[in-house]
Order: C-alpha cells, then structure tokens, then sequence
C-alpha cells in the first residue's frame, strides 16, 4: 500500500486519461461537498447561540462565535474525555506490548499447529460482540470490575489481541529469518533476540498498532455502553445519551461531538500514512 | 506492498523458515508467553460463545425473581426462545430487524462499492490536488459510528440539518420564503418492498433453487452430464415445492405479516456509506495503482482504447479487492448498532437491527435468554460471511 504514493508518478507522461479531466474535477468537486458539508454545518452550528438555529439560515455561519455550546460541553464530558482518555491509553499499551509478543512468537518461533491457533485467535476478530456480551458482564460482575473503567480495559484488551498480533505477525515476517539464524548462532536466546533484533527495529509496527487500537478503542461504544457506570463512561456514552435527550439544544451535541472526534481526528491528520497502513492491514472497523 | 487482493493477511512467509531444531528452553519460552493469550481468547471467545448458546436455551429472564439473582436458577427450555424469535406473536420485531439488515446490507455495500470504484477511477486520472482528496474522502473513517451518528442526525432533523440548508439556499437564492424540503428522514414509518414474512420459505427456495439451476449450467458446460441432471432435477424440486408449499405457509406462522424496507433506513444508509466510501476508495486505488504499468501499455499496443483498459483489465483484475470489500462490509453491517443507536435512539422501532435489538432485550428488559438467542443468530449470520473468508485467506497464506 505505500506504493500507492510513488506509482502515481511512475504513471507520468504516457498515462492517457480515461475521463475528460472537467467531469473529474465535477465528480471530486460535488463529492468533496458531500464529504465537506457535514462537517461545515457541525462547526457552524456548534458556535451558534441555540436561539439562532432554528432559524431558516442554518447554513449561515454566526455573526459572532457564540462559545458557551464549548464552554458547557466541556463542563459536561470533560470528566469523560478523562475517563476515554485513561481507558484508551492504558488498553492501547497493554494490547500493543501482548501483539508484539505473541506476533514475534507466531512468525519466529513457528510451532506444530500454530497456524491452526493463529487462525482460530483471528475469529475473534469478527465475531459479533454481542455474542459475548452477556457472559462478560456476568464475569466482570463477579469479578468486581463491572461499572469501572479497568474491567473496560481488560475487555479490550482480550478483543485487541488477534488485530495487534496479525499486524505484528505481517510486520515482523519480513525481518530476514537470516538475521534470526545469525543471533541464535552468536548464542542469543529467544529473550535477547526479541530485545537486540525485533524490539528496535519495532517502531513502525507498534505506530501502526497503536494508532490502529487508539482509535478503535476511543470510538468503541457496545462495551462501553454496557459495562460502564456513570462514573466511569467513556465520551461516546455520555455523547450518545446527550444527542438522544428531548429538546436538544443542537449546538452542544455538535460541540461534543467535535470534542469526542478531536483526538482521532488529530491521530489521522498527523499520522495518517500509518491509520490508512492499519486500515488496509484488514482491520475493521466496529 | 500494494498486492491489496488479500487485505487480511498478507506477506507471511512459508512455515518452512521455522527452526527444526529439537525443543530447547528458547521454544519452551515462547510456548509459554503464548498460553495466556490462548487462554484469554479461548475463554473470552470460544468459552463465552458457548455459554452465551447455552443461555439462549434456557428461560433465564422469564422468571423476574430469578433475572437478576446473582446466581440465577436457569431452566433448559430447548431451542423454544429461538422458536419464539421465529415464529412467537410477540417478536415481530425481530423478524422485522432481519428484514431491515437484509435491506440495510445492500444498499449499503452497493453505495460505499460504487462510491469507492468511483471516486477510485478519478483519482487514478492523476488530477491535481489528488492527496487532497484522498484525505478528505478518508477522514470519516477516523471518526467513531457514534460522533457520525450524533451528526448526521442533526442534519436529517425534519427541522434540522439538510432541509433547513435546502430551504435557506433556495430562498436566498430566488429570494422568496418558502419550504421546499421537508424531508421527513429518520422520523418517516413508510415502507416500500413489503413481503408476507410466511413467504419466506418460497424466497428461500427460490434463490437455492437458482443456484442449482446455475451449477446445472456449468456442469453443462465442463460437459458434466450426471452432475447437470441432478441439480437442474433439485432445483426444479425446490421450485416446486417453494410454489405449492412455500407461499402464504400458514404451517410457518400463522397470520400474514408484512415487513419491507423501512425508509428510514436511507438516512442511516447516507450516513454509513459517508463514513465508509473512503475505505473503499482506499482498497480500490490500491488496486488500481497496484496493476502493473506494463500490462495497460501493452494494452494500448494491442489498440485497446482506455474504456476497454478498463473493461477487460483493470475492473476484472479488481474482482478480489471488490469480494473483499463486500465481505468487510457486510461483516460491518451486520453488526452495525452504534450508528443506529446515535442516529435514531435506541428505541425507535422503525429503525432497529438484530444488534440493538439484542442490547435492549438482554441490558434493558433483562431478557438475557431471548437475547443470547438473537446474539447466536446474529453470530451465525456474521459467521456465514466471515469463516469462508478466513479459510481461503489461510490456504492462500499457505501456498
């Protein structure tokens, strides 16, 4: 996939187009607008005073930027931006070290059956969590972590597992098994080749992993929804419960709602060439 | 790199380079620091999916004594919770929601694959500010189904979002002061499509029964005599039966009862399709850009003009991108329940699927029986999609 940037140069002077350039540009235009409203229309109405949008001008920006949707949006969810914040980086980490582990273990230190193993770890990757939900909750019930945000991170860690470790697996298979030979024979052991070799030269894979489980754990919501107590919601709980009210006062939800975006919006912005590595590593979405 | 074909699983060298050495203490550790993860997902996965099974067949929820007991007493009662999802008076909606899926499924994937191919074919002309646009067209993909549920509701309020934009514009424009939309979007019950759920079991037979008739057809092609007979025979079987028994099966349930294509569903749809287009797009261009430059000039020496480039090389050379694709998304589909959650609220019946339906069955009305059995069917239908998918990435992987 990182072809993708240099084989459009390569295309370079012999590539005829196929479409007359205008109705391309007419095609990108009318679909960038598509893509584009949505989000003009969530920051104009998120600066409007609400008295101002149920007038017939909702697409005119506001005279003056009307701050208060922000200032009582963050009152309402900051706590749980805290919350999303402690849950997704505690769960990324701990998702991001198991997958290195278990991806060098599968694509090194191949055993009878572990393709087997690793093909039956990858199903749950698909499954419908739904099909688990009901044992999980009676397990964190009794347990003690039902309603905190650390029986939030446990779960999401066990799902997290056949993600990082398949992007771990694919990363670390195009280490040379050469260089693997060569540390055994200098008498480094299973431990000393995964922190001399693989560890340091790493960093791309845990980028892609991290982002990967950052974003999918930020914007989870079934075992957030389900787990949580008020206490410890996470923001897209708090954000849903807020859209879902009677007699919205629409700029605060579009207030949250950029609130909630903001972190991955950011991750995909500046680190974008790793999301879209993550995304094409056949990781899905929900 | 860009060998998009199988996004699964990719670049994983042949088990060959394992070590053979005999077991040493290097392979015991790595055996080790394996089982906790073995474990957790054999348990959280497998374990799970099994005690959820067993849960739908028992009466957990009926009795509001026992529902939330710590240590509920559970009765087996059989497969009759998935009876009663079927066929029962009272779960009509359930019936309902498979409907609604099956609807929400194809549009679905037919607006983010049409979408995707589209926007692909554009990009690949090479126009200027191509980064651009592949940015903007994938920055919904960083955004959970939540934050564009909660804004994609804003904007198909009937008083709300996209109406008020038409309106506003189109006065401004002509300066007159007029509703011209008034979309009623999510808030609209009409149904288009309607079909008598009793007659499933004559759709059923009648799509079987195409696929007979289809391995009919190329068994009479590889000149496969016997093999053609007994699938054409089969089908016509099925046809018949579907026609004489299928229709109006009064032994399946017993009063007729319409369910269509909520369109409601649209404005979900708008908003799903917005969100996932980009990932098309994004499997697509990888394609596109993956076909090697040779292969189109060679084309054009043989005097292909630039549609047929397209025609007969690159669209068949995208056929795995697009098997994919449907596969991811439809896995996406089925599960969807946060997007419909966001966009229309949990309880509005007009717009619900199997996986809200769940959530509100087993968390809301504590009916952990009924809803373990509508996990299992949801499970088995993500299943169907997913589990020959993994296989044939696997024995690819293999090769």
């Amino acid at each position: 996939m990182t072809k993708a940037a240099p084989a459009s140069a390569a295309h370079g002077s012999t590539h005829k187009t196929l479409i007359p350039m205008p109705i391309v540009y007419t095609v990108l235009g009318i679909t960038a607008l598509f893509f584009l409203v949505p989000m003009y229309m969530v920051l104009i109405t998120a600066f409007k005073d609400p008295s101002q949008i149920n007038l017939a001008t909702a697409w005119v920006p506001p005279t003056t930027p009307n701050w208060q949707g922000f200032a009582e949006a963050m009152r309402l969810f900051l706590p749980k931006f805290q919350n999303s914040l402690v849950l997704t980086i505690s769960a990324t980490l701990l998702s991001a070290l198991l997958g290195s582990l278990n991806g060098y273990i599968l694509s090194k230190w191949q055993f009878w059956g572990s393709g087997i193993l690793f093909a039956l770890m990858l199903f749950g990757m698909f499954i419908p969590y739904q099909s688990t939900l009901i044992p999980i909750f009676q397990t964190l019930k009794s347990v003690g972590l039902y309603g905190s945000i650390w029986g939030l991170v446990l779960v999401h860690v066990i799902y997290g597992i056949p993600i990082t470790t398949l992007i771990f697996k694919n990363y670390y298979s195009e280490v040379p098994d050469e260089l693997m030979e060569a540390a055994k024979i200098d008498g480094a052991g299973f431990f000393q080749a995964y922190t001399n070799i693989i560890l340091p030269i790493s960093i791309p894979g845990f980028v892609v992993v991290i982002i990967w489980q950052f974003t999918q754990v930020w914007n989870e919501f079934l075992f957030a929804v389900t787990l949580t107590n008020p206490d410890s919601q996470p923001i897209t709980v708090a954000l849903a419960q807020l859209a879902g009210g009677e007699a919205v006062k629409w700029n605060l939800p579009m207030a949250g709602s950029l609130l909630a975006a903001l972190p991955t919006l950011l991750v995909y912005i500046f680190l974008g060439k790793y999301f879209i590595r993550g995304l094409l590593a056949g990781s899905v979405k929900g | 790199m860009a060998n998009a074909k199988q996004p699964i699983l990719k670049n994983t060298p042949s088990p060959k380079t394992a070590s053979k050495k005999p077991m040493d203490f290097d392979r015991l550790y790595a055996a080790l620091l394996l089982i906790p993860s073995i474990i957790l997902v054999g348990i959280f996965v497998y374990g799970f999916i099994g005690q959820t099974m067993y849960t739908s067949l028992t009466n957990w929820g009926q009795d509001p004594a026992q529902t939330l007991a710590l240590n509920p007493q559970l009765k087996y009662i059989g497969f009759q919770n998935y009876g009663d999802l079927f066929t029962g008076l009272l779960d009509s909606r359930f019936r309902q929601d498979l409907v609604s899926t099956l609807f929400f499924t194809v549009f679905f994937i037919a607006g983010s694959l049409g979408m995707g191919l589209i926007l692909a074919v554009m990009l690949d002309q090479n126009p200027k500010g191509e980064s651009f646009f592949r940015t903007l067209f994938l920055f919904p993909m960083s955004l959970s189904f939540i934050v564009t549920g909660t804004i994609w509701r804003w904007l198909l309020q009937p008083g709300g979002g996209f109406n008020q934009l038409g309106n506003s514009a189109l006065n401004t424009l002509f300066g007159t002061d007029k509703q011209y939309f008034g979309f009623q979007w999510l808030n609209t019950r009409q149904q288009v499509w309607q079909f008598n759920w009793q007659d499933v079991p004559f759709y059923t037979a009648l799509v079987v029964g195409l696929v007979f008739f289809y391995l009919a057809y190329q068994a009479w092609q590889n000149r496969n005599t016997n093999r053609m007979i007994v699938a054409a025979i089969s089908g016509l079987v099925l046809l018949v039966w579907g026609i004489i028994w299928g229709r109006n099966a009064e032994w399946l349930y017993p009063i007729p009862e319409d369910h269509g294509f909520n369109l409601a569903f649209i404005g979900i749809i708008i908003a799903a399709v917005w969100q996932m287009a980009g990932y098309t797009m994004a499997l697509y261009l990888a394609g596109i850009r993956g076909i090697p430059e040779d292969l189109r000039e060679a084309a054009r020496v043989d005097g292909c003009t630039e549609i047929q480039i397209y025609q007969k090389i690159i669209l068949p050379l995208l056929t795995p991108i697009t098997l994919s694709a449907v596969i991811i998304l439809g896995h996406i589909s089925l599960k969807i329940f946060d997007l419909v959650f966001a966009m229309a609220g949990a309880d509005n019946a007009t717009t619900d699927v199997p996986a809200l339906l769940m959530y509100l069955t087993s968390f809301r009305s504590n009916q952990f029986a009924k809803g373990a059995a509508i996990s299992m069917v949801l499970l088995v239908l993500v299943a169907a999609v997913i589990v020959p998918y993994l296989y044939t990435s696997l024995r690819k992987e293999r090769r």
